[in-house]
């Protein structure tokens, strides 16, 4: 081959990866914890700091978990595909307000809807430890027997509600 | 409205950036000099048009109009000055800004200093540089928009992330965009030379001022940014071999390499089709800095907003220029011919392998930092690679790079020999190896890689002691003093930009031999020792900064029973973020830096707490400071400036008048 390609096609090779890369999730790492009992907590709720949130109490439903915060980006990006898959009433979407401010978070919701039945405080990040939770927003699918049965990290996009979840959440319901 | 003159400007700035990249090279090609004499005034004007942008930016930021979008996310009314208008480059938007803003100034220098270039390679290279800040302009304009409104107006700022709230960050940037888009000339030359056909030794001698500034810019930032890490993140290291530093250490390691093939090519013709393509990696190389910084493909501490839509524009920008510019480089770089022949044992020969050497490690650094997205792409799964890599395939690289960098300047162009070269060398030779044998068991702690590093620093400044007693031998004058006086600028530069080398590879050793770190819990009261050094912790207090609160901690540092200093190192809790920052309290030194920082609070006022004692940890920075100062006396050299005085009125008269016809 003519040498003088030799950049060229090096160059091409690096191009093809960097576009697959862009396909890629870097963040994405398999969760240890899915197929694992759900780590437990019993948060304060925001609009009522007397009562908790605690997934024994959601135990023969199917449910997601969704760790927000008003300070994030993406979860203004993910918001509407809440918004309308909490009003499609296929699945309840219980929040988790991560490292928050209550009258910050409070706002938000007023400003942008609220899809959460009931939105746990989790104040100072201890139930995000033990989730594993590296990134706002992340989204829990947990099963009838608070099994933990899919991560998303990052937003929802319409795309993975309408392939992923909606037919997880079909399938864990008739379980 | 302010807001929207800078983006109206930003929009005027795309259509003179396309004037520019399309005419005046359609006009070399055709050899039209009235489309040629646009590039000038186009660069010019397209320079004014982003300056107006980005005061508008600065404007909105000074002002606090938190209805910008970008303003808003990335600032705080409680956020000093300083820092507001640092955050013009604190996220994605503002540095595509700042980004395209230093091209245009380079732009405005070319138009300035390139009155002795022929019309048709200065159209050329206007107009490179013009598609380049298209691409940037059009990149700005569809999905970075800095001066995007949000209405209505937050009530206050995000704030500027607090790590970024920090002098380092208010100048590590502009610096380190300065040297990337200053690779953007050298890059421009060689496109304009491939274009023309016309790669000699004038092209050469054109682009080396230009890459060498560029060099030294990219060198001071990089030492900036190390610094701003260690200092900042909190945890004594400089160096993390993270991504993004990569990615401004690979143009670096190619701009390197593109100085001294560029001095080849200047003085002895040879090297020609090597230095182009040296000089399209070094450009490229900060273009794929760029999309790996923002495009969100690779993990990293700098956590910048990622974003796919921008990670796909930059990827086809790259594929764009890079991909044209290799096809280009392909089919115009044979027709060039090699220049000159050369033994293998010449200087040409050392350049060439120090010059491998220094491209082998570009790549290298370029296989790690891609590799986990290589296995990533392939379903291999997830990996992360780390310093061990690097650190085992990048010493056995730089070894014998600074082993040759020793001999290199000592060799006679085209064919030297080895024994003229031992009889010269010997005595440098046997002074570094006994000094490195020996220095580490004075110092008290030998290793085989304390001993290495301490071998090559010596090796180079004894070897540049060698060259510079030859060297004076040789020129006129009575006294020494007249003699060093007539020693070419560019000489010393490259001896004192070697010398920064040695001083930077004794930091290095010397942190990486001797340094000493405790963690420890500390009551109020309580002392530890490192080194020779006590500590005494005195407790904290609650202090208040402009927009942050912090606990401030106060340690007396004696020696030998005599207060050294005291330091005050803190934990601010910024609000607006609800970030936590450790602020380390640093107590600098020619010879060691002491390090404190707070960890945790553990009960009744005891913290935990980092001590560090780093030996001659500032001869890292101080030595890339030297290689940058040595850059900058190669740069004053007699040659250029009288090159530029005397090449003024060379412009061909006929060009001339036919510009003056077209105005």
């Amino acid at each position: 081959m003519n040498r003088f390609l030799l950049p060229l096609s090096i160059f091409v090779v690096v191009v093809g990866f960097l576009g697959i890369g862009l396909t890629l999730n870097p963040r994405e790492i398999p969760s240890p914890l899915v197929g694992k009992a759900i780590p437990d907590f019993s948060q304060p709720q925001l609009y009522d700091r007397a009562k908790v949130l605690s997934p024994a109490d959601l135990k023969g439903k199917v449910w997601l978990l969704n760790f927000w915060a008003s300070w994030c980006n993406g979860c203004k990006t993910e918001h509407p595909v809440l918004m309308e898959l909490a009003k499609s009433g296929e699945v309840p979407i219980y929040g988790m307000d991560y490292k928050d401010q209550q009258d910050e978070a409070m706002t938000w919701l007023r400003r942008w809807g609220n899809p959460y039945p009931i939105v746990g405080v989790d104040e100072a990040g201890r139930v995000g430890i033990n989730f594993g939770v590296y990134g706002v927003p992340e989204t829990y699918v947990i099963d009838k027997q608070g099994v933990i049965r899919y991560k998303q990290i990052g937003p929802l996009t319409p795309d993975t509600v309408a392939k992923k979840i909606i037919p997880l959440v079909k399938q864990l319901e008739s379980e | 409205m302010i807001p929207e003159i800078g983006h109206f400007a930003l929009i005027l700035a795309l259509c003179v950036a396309l004037v520019q990249g399309i005419l005046p090279i359609y006009g070399a090609a055709v050899g039209n000099s009235g489309l040629m004499a646009v590039a000038k005034p186009a660069a010019r004007t397209q320079f004014l048009l982003v300056l107006t942008a980005f005061g508008c930016l600065a404007y909105a930021f000074a002002d606090k109009d938190f209805s910008v979008l970008y303003v808003a996310a990335t600032s705080n009314s409680q956020l000093p000055l300083h820092y507001r208008l640092a955050a013009i480059w604190g996220a994605h938007e503002g540095s595509l800004l700042l980004w395209t803003f230093i091209l245009t100034i380079w732009m405005f220098a070319v138009t300035l200093f390139s009155s002795h270039l022929p019309e048709a390679t200065r159209s050329r290279i206007l107009g490179v540089m013009g598609l380049v800040s298209v691409g940037f302009l059009l990149f700005m304009l569809s999905v970075s928009n800095p001066f995007e409104r949000l209405i209505p107006a937050a009530p206050d700022g995000r704030d500027l992330n607090p790590l970024l709230q920090d002098p380092g960050m208010v100048i590590h940037p502009p610096m380190l965009y300065m040297g990337y888009v200053g690779f953007s000339v050298a890059f421009a030359f060689a496109i304009a030379a491939l274009l023309g056909g016309n790669l000699d030794a004038a092209w050469a001698r054109w682009s080396r001022p230009w890459t060498t500034v560029a060099w030294c810019f990219l060198t001071v930032g990089i030492a900036m940014g190390s610094g701003w890490a260690y200092y900042e993140l909190g945890w004594g290291g400089w160096w993390f071999w993270d991504p993004v530093e990569n990615a401004s250490f690979m143009p670096w390691l190619a701009g390197t390499a593109l100085v001294h093939s560029l001095a080849v090519t200047d003085k002895r013709g040879g090297f020609k089709v090597w230095t182009v393509l040296l000089a399209i990696m070094a450009f490229s190389l900060s273009l794929l800095g760029t999309f790996l910084v923002r495009s969100g493909v690779l993990t990293s501490v700098h956590a910048f907003a990622t974003d796919p839509k921008r990670g796909l524009f930059i990827l086809v920008f790259l594929a764009i220029v890079i991909g044209g510019s290799l096809a280009l480089y392909a089919w115009r770089a044979p027709k060039v011919g090699l220049g000159g022949s050369f033994a293998m044992l010449s200087r040409e020969g050392m350049l060439l392998a120090n010059n491998v050497l220094l491209v082998a490690a570009m790549g290298s650094v370029l296989l790690g930092t891609l590799y986990p997205l290589f296995l990533d792409a392939l379903d291999l799964g997830k990996i992360s690679v780390g310093p061990p890599y690097f650190d085992s395939v990048f010493v056995p690289l730089m070894v014998p790079a600074i082993f040759l960098m020793g001999i290199g300047p000592l060799a006679q162009w085209k064919k030297a020999s080895v024994p003229d070269l031992a009889k010269r060398l010997k005595w440098a030779f046997g002074v570094s190896l006994v000094s490195a044998l020996t220095l580490p068991i004075v110092l008290g702690n030998w290793t085989p890689l304390l001993s290495l590093g301490l071998l090559l620093a010596i090796w180079i400044v004894t070897t540049s002691a060698v060259g510079l007693r030859e060297r004076l031998a040789h020129v006129n004058g009575n006294s020494l003093v007249e003699r060093l006086a007539s020693v070419p600028r560019s000489y010393w530069g490259m001896l004192v930009a070697h010398c920064g080398i040695a001083v930077f590879i004794v930091g290095v050793t010397m942190v990486k031999g001797f340094e000493t770190e405790k963690d420890v819990r500390m009551n109020v009261g309580e002392t530890a020792s490192i080194g020779d050094y006590t500590f005494r912790f005195d407790g904290t207090q609650d202090v208040v900064g402009p927009n942050y609160t912090a606990a401030r901690g106060t340690f007396h540092v004696s020696r030998d029973g005599r207060e050294t200093t005291v330091l005050y190192p803190e934990k601010r809790r910024y609000p607006v973020q609800n970030q936590i920052m450790t602020e380390a309290a640093i107590d600098p030194g020619l010879l060691r830096d002491l390090y404190v920082s707070l960890g945790e609070p553990i009960d009744d006022g005891a913290w935990s707490v980092r001590l560090y004692h780093k030996p001659f940890i500032d001869w890292i920075w101080g030595g890339c400071f030297i290689m940058a100062l040595g850059g900058a006396l190669a740069i004053s050299d007699r040659r250029y400036r009288l090159a530029w005085r005397k090449q003024e009125p060379a412009v061909p008269t006929p060009t001339r008048a036919a510009r003056r016809k077209v105005a």
